[in-house]
């Protein structure tokens, strides 16, 4: 596995970029959004997941819901001892507020930054918020990665460039298919040297994905990591299904699941989400899995067995 | 015109009065405001202190020409050259780069499923066009300051061509 090209960086890298140039598969796993103010919960909420994984996600209001903010999330995780990726989404903040956010996670430590487009506000819980979308993902982006050569947007000096380990996210399962990586592609231009893909509950389009990042390169020019989602049952499948944008649930995976006791059923998504990962690691093109669990740390666990040592 | 445009779009309001009256009010919204006002994305008070007249007497015949043909929003800085000929504006997002993530598996948008994508519809037309490798550039963020002004007038004198002095690009 070639290493993914580096924008001018010296040699320290973040743990994940490091783990990923050294091209072993790595595991990463999105946190529960913090819906509390209490240091020592959320400490308990986080802990079991740093030592799964070899970084966390740490969420921007994810779904277009208010939750902890991300940079106190990854401040959090930091001071745990874990590797955080924050996310950071352009819904919610104009340029000045995401200049501003990203300085203050590289001066809280935070390397690894996962640069968003961001579901809308309709997708979450407060519609009538006011949409943002100064910048789009790519353009955030570039936006990083002029801070890393030293100015902000308006050409101002910078003390001490902060150093990203910038990644994106691109959805292979939703249209245009022919184009997902072409879209990738600008981002790998505007400074994306990662992605964590949408996730997938089935490996038909992952494959054409992934053969058309072969043929283009992309899979050389950035890491891809895919997405495995671990629900609690028949429910939590219909939610993700009708409430995440842009994620595709087979109708066979849905009757199977439903067609299980409730008792049966989170064992069984729990199996599906595994062999999904364990399948996806052998593709040729993946560097990693990244695991969303609706089942607390356990399944993130479960697919840290699987992976070489 | 009005009826022309709804034609257009394709839209199938059950109360065609109110798609009408929207794009009337868009119209007369730019006939009668000044340039940065009252925009979609933006209620930041004009900075620039350039009041063109060229600007003011473009912008309107710009509108109720490139409205009923491209659902053009007026924000001043025009790329329906390299999208092809999609406006990418009329997306919820008003993303410039290429679709979310969030398109539905119809094509559908995330935000109004009743709506196609526009950067499904953008990929299609530009398919069809000899520069189509146009549609892959980065485009730079908005001018929030040129909502409502005409993007002919842009074009003429270099306005749109300005990115923010730390823009990257490609």
């Amino acid at each position: 596995m070639p290493p993914a090209r580096r924008a001018g960086r010296g040699t320290d890298l973040s743990r994940l970029e490091r783990l990923l140039a050294a091209g072993k598969p790595v595991l990463t796993a999105e946190l529960p959004s913090l819906d509390t103010t209490n240091r020592a919960a959320a400490r308990r909420l986080v802990e079991p997941f740093l030592e799964a994984a070899d970084a966390v996600n740490v969420g921007d209001n994810a779904a277009a819901r208010a939750h902890v903010s991300a940079l106190a999330g990854s401040a959090l995780v930091l001071e745990a001892g874990g590797e955080p990726i924050i996310h950071l989404t352009c819904r919610d903040r104009n340029r000045l507020a995401l200049e501003a956010e990203l300085l203050g996670a590289a001066l809280a430590g935070v390397e690894n930054v996962l640069c968003l487009t961001g579901d809308d506000v309709t997708a979450g819980d407060e519609p009538q918020s006011k949409r943002v979308f100064d910048l789009d993902g790519p353009q955030l982006l570039s936006l990083a990665a002029t801070l890393m050569k030293g100015t902000y947007l308006s050409g101002r000096p910078l003390d001490h460039p902060p150093r990203f380990f910038l990644g994106a996210a691109e959805n292979p399962t939703a249209p245009p298919f022919d184009h997902r990586v072409d879209r990738a592609r600008k981002k790998v231009r505007a400074g994306a040297r990662f992605f964590q893909l949408q996730m997938v509950f089935e490996l038909e389009r992952l494959r054409a994905f992934l053969a058309r990042a072969l043929e283009s390169g992309l899979a050389e020019e950035a890491h891809l990591l895919v997405t495995v989602c671990v629900v609690g049952g028949a429910r939590g499948l219909r939610v993700v299904r009708d409430q995440i944008p842009g994620v595709h649930v087979p109708a066979e995976l849905m009757r199977r699941i439903e067609g299980l006791p409730e008792r049966d059923q989170p064992a069984a998504c729990r199996q599906v989400a595994l062999e999904l990962a364990e399948r996806a690691l052998r593709m040729p093109g993946v560097h990693g899995v990244h695991v969303v669990s609706f089942q607390g740390p356990e399944p993130v666990v479960d697919v840290r067995r699987l992976m070489p040592s | 015109v009005f009826l022309l445009a709804a034609w257009l779009q394709g839209y199938a309001s059950p109360v065609p009065g109110e798609e009408l009256a929207r794009e009337a009010r868009l119209v007369v919204g730019v006939v009668s405001s000044r340039r940065g006002e009252a925009s979609p994305a933006s209620c930041e008070p004009e900075r620039v202190p350039m009041r063109l007249m060229a600007d003011r007497l473009l912008a309107p015949v710009e509108v109720v020409v490139k409205r009923p043909i491209f659902g053009c929003r007026m924000c001043g800085q025009c790329v329906l050259h390299s999208t092809g000929l999609t406006c990418p504006m009329n997306c919820p997002k008003q993303l410039r780069n290429g679709p979310c993530g969030g398109v539905r598996g119809d094509g559908g948008c995330e935000v109004d499923p009743s709506m196609r994508c526009v950067w499904l519809k953008a990929y299609e037309r530009a398919g069809r066009l000899p520069w189509r490798d146009e549609l892959d550039e980065l485009r730079p963020p908005i001018d929030q300051r040129l909502w409502r002004a005409s993007s002919w007038w842009s074009r003429l004198t270099k306005r749109d061509a300005a990115r923010p002095p730390g823009w990257q690009g490609d």
